[in-house]
């Protein structure tokens, strides 16, 4: 492997896909530009606003302070991959709209997916674990209230739709 | 922000990364979560010619018990493996200072190896590290060494690891009869320690006697420090209060906007006075 672009494969959202890449370009420059994924937000590309959080290997990770080739044969999955259809919510979205967890919604991508990985390992979590795991979000709407409300909720819908 | 163009080396074992280090020497920087060199590539303060990924060296992952006592942690371990292990919470300093390491997002990808060489004088895990007396193993094409963390750090961000060798485990001593506590003041924005301090004493089981006492500071200075005076007055049985006073001693303190010298130092008495009460407390379990 040398200097020049470098062949990767990933899964996104559950799809295979091959890319050519130069080893410096991050993730997620990669999913916004050449896969056309603009959901997952550009806040403060220093790792710390969390709008750019992905899964990888079902773990959230800020993905402005990975590398594409570091995810090189790993699944990504993206905001993207939550609402089953254009006029359908994943109802960790829906409790957001209800329990107004969102205003401007720049931050909710990365307000999703890492209450999304929350509760995917704790689906009944108290508000202090949410607010753990929201510790590297930064919402400058809202006041983060309504959004540990909207977790609170939608964790309730996912457990009763389980 | 994106970083400078650099050529990608992705390391197939321990061996292959020994012997890229060895082609490159200081050209090179090593990645394994990248969470601390990331940030610097972007901000081009870093500008590695070659990067080596020894990020899928599955060697280098996971936690096991030592038959002479205590753990080995592979230097690719993250925080969050480190969390989720039931051992890890028999250390008390480490456990203290692991959840306030960065957020969920950072923990999943840093790892404990990548963090102890990049030594940040404000990283919280240098302080449990000096007080528990962990230490690492670099390796190299020219053999093992294993170099205690109290003897690791020689400046800001500089330890003693030489330009081929690859750190890749951590050594933790058994914690028989020892407690242990970190006790911090974060700087609100960043959670980096404006002061943070680590404790581990143990004591005689019949006397109740103190017979050792390790101390390790973050956050305070130019770099991480085992504040061997306080080790000494501990030992010599005064207060925590008289013991953790001479914390900074004539040592240069950092003053920046978030916290000048003054309050610094005072942070850094008070949390070294926590945690000792914290570890000599009666009321609080033995671990």
């Amino acid at each position: 492997m040398t200097a020049g672009t470098i062949a990767i494969r990933l899964v996104v959202n559950g799809a295979p896909v091959e890319l050519e890449v130069e080893p410096r370009r991050l993730l997620v420059d990669v999913l916004r530009e050449d896969l056309d994924l603009t959901g997952t937000k550009i806040g403060c590309d220093t790792s710390q606003c969390g709008s750019c959080t992905v899964h990888l290997d079902g773990r959230a990770v800020k993905s402005c302070t990975v590398l594409a080739v570091q995810a090189d044969e790993r699944l990504v999955r993206t905001v993207e991959s939550l609402a089953p259809g254009a006029d359908a919510l994943h109802p960790l979205q829906a409790a957001f709209v209800e329990q107004h967890g969102l205003q401007c919604g720049f931050c909710t991508p990365g307000m999703l997916m890492a209450s999304l990985a929350l509760l995917e390992r704790t689906p009944d979590p108290s508000d202090g674990e949410i607010r753990d795991a929201l510790h590297g979000n930064l919402c400058r709407c809202t006041g983060y209230q309504s959004i540990v409300d909207s977790v609170r909720a939608g964790a309730a819908a996912m457990r009763g739709r389980a | 922000m994106i970083p400078a163009a650099f050529v990608y080396e992705r390391a197939t074992s321990v061996d292959d990364a020994l012997a890229r280090l060895h082609g490159h020497g200081s050209d090179a920087k090593v990645i394994a979560g990248g969470q601390s060199l990331l940030p610097l590539m972007k901000l081009r303060l870093a500008r590695p010619d070659c990067l080596i990924d020894i990020g899928r060296l599955d060697d280098l992952r996971g936690i096991r018990d030592r038959p002479e006592g205590g753990l080995s942690i592979g230097a690719l371990t993250t925080w969050a493996a480190l969390l989720d292990d039931a051992r890890v919470r028999a250390h008390g300093a480490l456990f203290d200072a692991i959840p306030s390491i960065a957020d969920v997002q950072i923990r999943n990808l840093g790892t404990l190896g990548g963090s102890l060489v990049h030594a940040d004088p404000s990283s919280d895990i240098l302080a449990p590290a000096i007080a528990l007396d962990l230490a690492v193993v670099f390796a190299s094409v020219r053999g093992e060494r294993s170099v205690a963390v109290r003897d690791l750090l020689v400046g800001p961000f500089a330890t003693v690891i030489e330009p081929d060798e690859l750190l890749t485990e951590v050594h933790v001593p058994g914690v028989a009869g020892l407690r242990s506590a970190y006790r911090f003041v974060a700087q609100p924005a960043s959670g980096f320690p404006l002061a943070g301090v680590a404790v581990a004493v143990a004591r005689d089981a019949a006397t109740g006697q103190i017979t050792s006492c390790g101390i390790g500071v973050t956050g305070v200075g130019d770099m991480a420090y085992r504040a061997t005076e306080v080790e000494t007055s501990v030992l010599a049985g005064e207060s925590p209060a008289a013991a953790a006073a001479l914390v900074v001693g004539d040592r240069r303190v950092a003053s920046d906007i978030h916290a000048d010298r003054e309050y610094r130092s005072a942070m850094a008495v008070a949390m070294t006075r926590r945690a000792l009460e914290a570890v000599t407390s009666d009321a609080a379990p033995l671990l």
